[in-house]
């Protein structure tokens, strides 16, 4: 069973004002099948840890390790822990002008799986879960992200998810700036993702809503570059009704 | 009238201001009209003049290229006396380099279409050099009225090539003209095209510049008469060391006509260098005009470098809409590490990309055999440079 083991990672970003440390010693542990929620307030490095995880060449690991079923993440490029099956649901997606939805899913697709996806099986696939995800099959002809409502975006993310199949999905605030029926709409591919017992979620995320319709085993608070509570779904409700104060240094008026 | 301007300068840069207006740029049948360019001269001042010393020479080679044509049904080839060409009232050349092409080449090569000819296939010219020879390039376009045409001139090989090319383009006619410059690397080519558009007539100039030392187009449309359209489409790809330098001047001087602009450029590789400037010229009788001009280059490393300068003056205020953009950016790192985080592997991403950037221009060229040729050839430039190592991982 696929299992992602974050342990000790400590991880920078240079600036104009030198080396800043963000991540400052994070520990966790996703199986296939489960579902964690991660909860922390804004800057406190949870993108920081989804980019690292993905291997973003901004972020530069300083300490610690990171494996996929034993297999050492950090010594692999971008594409080859994405092919090892790591998946990031970016909180921003990126437009890629004159690439279409269509052959991007497919390139990715037979990147992914070391061959083409078979033609007439592949096209129905996709429209499949695109119609399952509420998505116009014209999306398919548009420039990747091109355009795309933020909402819209978010879709496409999941639509990847559905399709590429990865054992370790990262969902960056995939449910920031969903309607209502958006918000299900994604819910429900997650669900279906993580069902299938062949892939573990790591839901970064604001909002308790969200978790309404995704039922997490685990929460974690994440504040100031690292984990300081892990919990059961009631965590999620505490945090709800009490705020992140108590883990936030005392300020010196207070 | 909506009089629209848009401009976008990534790096801040305000529209260039020439010092004259394009109207009062000399134009002329004599070499000795234009003193040989140092670089100083508002029209060099991108140029690597040095290198280009011999076609300024006003002396004739009697050399030619190789020339390799494929005629449909409906198009003849033959040749006039410079006298001729000079006599029919066709724009002049408008430098030193264009003056000597025109009087050096010792006759002009004519390529005619059949009024009212539906072609059913493109005339394709190819002109190779083999031994880096000297050569004045001088040929006339003439479309007949009403006549549909595609015309593909594909430059090879090793060559020093000065050339003039008229286009005049018959009264209700169309016509796609591709201009092809595959030259080996250290090949030089200068030339002036001037694209005369008839009456309701439609013409397309499609500069596609891959290959060559130096290259320098100047493409220049006029209009014998309302209702006309005019496209100019430009595609190119500089590596290390090329100077890839594409003019277009659009003159309006009738009314209700229209042009629209479009280059792309990417560069990759120390020196490599590109230059386009793009003049549009208003006149006060050009009422109902409606032009657009765009260009965007894409930065693939560093020590490449781009110039772009737009340039639109407007006599009327009769104008249906006037526009202009021109941004030059790096190659974009986040949608390669998009793609990437995909499984799609380095080289594969990049290709993507570049792929992508120049889909919209190569799409609009309208000639499913040129476009694929063309992307193939953009494919082939990223493939060399990542046989090169040229391009570092994102890793
Ligand atoms: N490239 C960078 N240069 C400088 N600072 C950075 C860089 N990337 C991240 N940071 C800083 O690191 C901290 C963590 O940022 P990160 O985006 O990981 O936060 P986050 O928890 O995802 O926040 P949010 O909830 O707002 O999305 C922030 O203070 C941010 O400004
Ligand atoms: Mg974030």
């Amino acid at each position: 069973m696929a299992t992602l083991e974050i342990r000790d990672l400590h991880v920078s970003v240079d600036t104009e004002s030198g080396t800043k440390e963000i991540l400052r010693g994070v520990d966790l542990t996703v199986r296939a099948g489960e579902t964690h929620a991660v909860m922390g307030p804004n800057g406190s490095g949870k993108s920081t840890l989804a980019y690292a995880i993905a291997g973003h060449p901004k972020y530069t690991v300083t300490q610690g390790s990171l494996t996929l079923d034993g297999e050492d993440l950090l010594t692999m490029s971008v594409d080859e822990r994405a092919r090892a099956g790591l998946f990031l649901a970016m909180q921003y997606p990126v437009e890629v002008p004159g690439v279409t939805v269509s052959s991007f899913l497919r390139t990715a697709k037979a990147a992914v799986d070391g061959e083409p996806p078979k033609l007439r099986t592949w096209v129905k696939e996709v429209r499949e879960a695109m119609d399952r995800l509420r998505m116009d099959p014209a999306f398919a002809e548009r420039n990747v992200n091109e355009g795309f409502s933020g909402g819209e975006k978010k879709r496409h993310e999941i639509l990847q998810m559905e399709l590429l199949r990865p054992k370790l999905a990262v969902l960056d605030e995939t449910d920031s700036g969903l309607d209502v029926d958006a918000l299900r709409v994604v819910s429900e591919g997650v669900n279906r993702v993580v069902s299938a017992g062949q892939t573990g979620v790591l839901l970064i995320t604001h909002y308790t809503r969200i978790l309404r319709y995704i039922q997490p085993q685990f929460v974690h608070v994440f504040v100031d570059g690292r984990f300081v509570e892990h919990g059961g779904p009631e965590l999620a409700d505490r945090l709800e009704a009490e705020g992140y104060d108590r883990f936030l240094a005392p300020t010196a008026s207070a | 009238m909506p009089l629209l301007e848009t401009t976008h300068h990534r790096h801040g840069d305000a529209p260039y201001v020439p010092d004259q207006s394009r109207a009062e740029r000399l134009t002329s049948f004599e070499p000795a009209d234009f003193g040989s360019p140092t670089g100083r001269e508002e029209e060099w001042r991108f140029t690597p003049v040095d290198r280009l010393r011999a076609l300024f020479r006003d002396e004739p080679t009697g050399l030619c290229l190789d020339w390799d044509q494929h005629l449909p049904e409906g198009v003849t080839v033959s040749g006039v006396p410079v006298e001729q060409w000079r006599q029919a009232g066709l724009p002049q050349p408008g430098d030193r380099a264009a003056a000597v092409a025109a009087a050096r080449s010792g006759g002009v090569g004519v390529i005619d279409i059949r009024a009212g000819a539906e072609l059913a296939e493109p005339v394709r010219i190819t002109l190779s050099g083999a031994e880096g020879q000297l050569v004045h390039g001088h040929l006339w376009l003439r479309v007949g009225a009403n006549a549909r045409a595609t015309v593909v001139l594909d430059h090879t090989g090793l060559a020093d090539y000065s050339e003039v090319l008229t286009v005049s383009v018959g009264d209700g006619a169309a016509l796609s003209l591709v201009t092809l410059q595959r030259w080996d690397d250290a090949s030089t080519h200068l030339a002036q095209h001037d694209v005369v558009v008839g009456r309701d007539a439609s013409a397309r100039h499609i500069a596609v510049t891959l290959g060559g030392g130096v290259v320098r187009l100047n493409t220049n449309a006029t209009y014998a008469g309302p209702g006309g359209s005019f496209e100019a489409l430009g595609v190119y790809f500089a590596d290390e060391g090329q100077h890839l330098e594409h003019r277009s001047f659009v003159d309006h001087s009738a009314p209700r006509c229209s042009s629209d602009v479009l280059y792309k450029g990417a560069l990759q590789g120390d020196g490599a260098h590109t230059v386009w400037v793009g003049d549009v010229l208003i006149r006060a009788a050009a009422e109902g005009t409606k032009t657009y001009e765009l260009n965007r280059n894409l930065l693939l490393s560093e020590g490449a470098r781009a110039d772009s300068v737009p340039n639109l003056e407007i006599e009327t205020g009769q104008i249906e809409g006037a526009g202009h953009a021109s941004a030059s950016g790096r190659f974009d790192d986040e949608q390669l590490f998009y793609l990437m985080a995909r499984g799609i592997p380095h080289d594969q991403a990049r290709r993507l990309v570049v792929r992508g950037f120049f889909a919209d221009v190569v799409g609009r060229i309208g000639v499913p055999d040129v476009e694929a040729e063309v992307m193939a050839a953009v494919e082939a430039e990223l493939a060399r440079s990542e046989a090169a190592g040229g391009v570092e991982a994102a890793q």
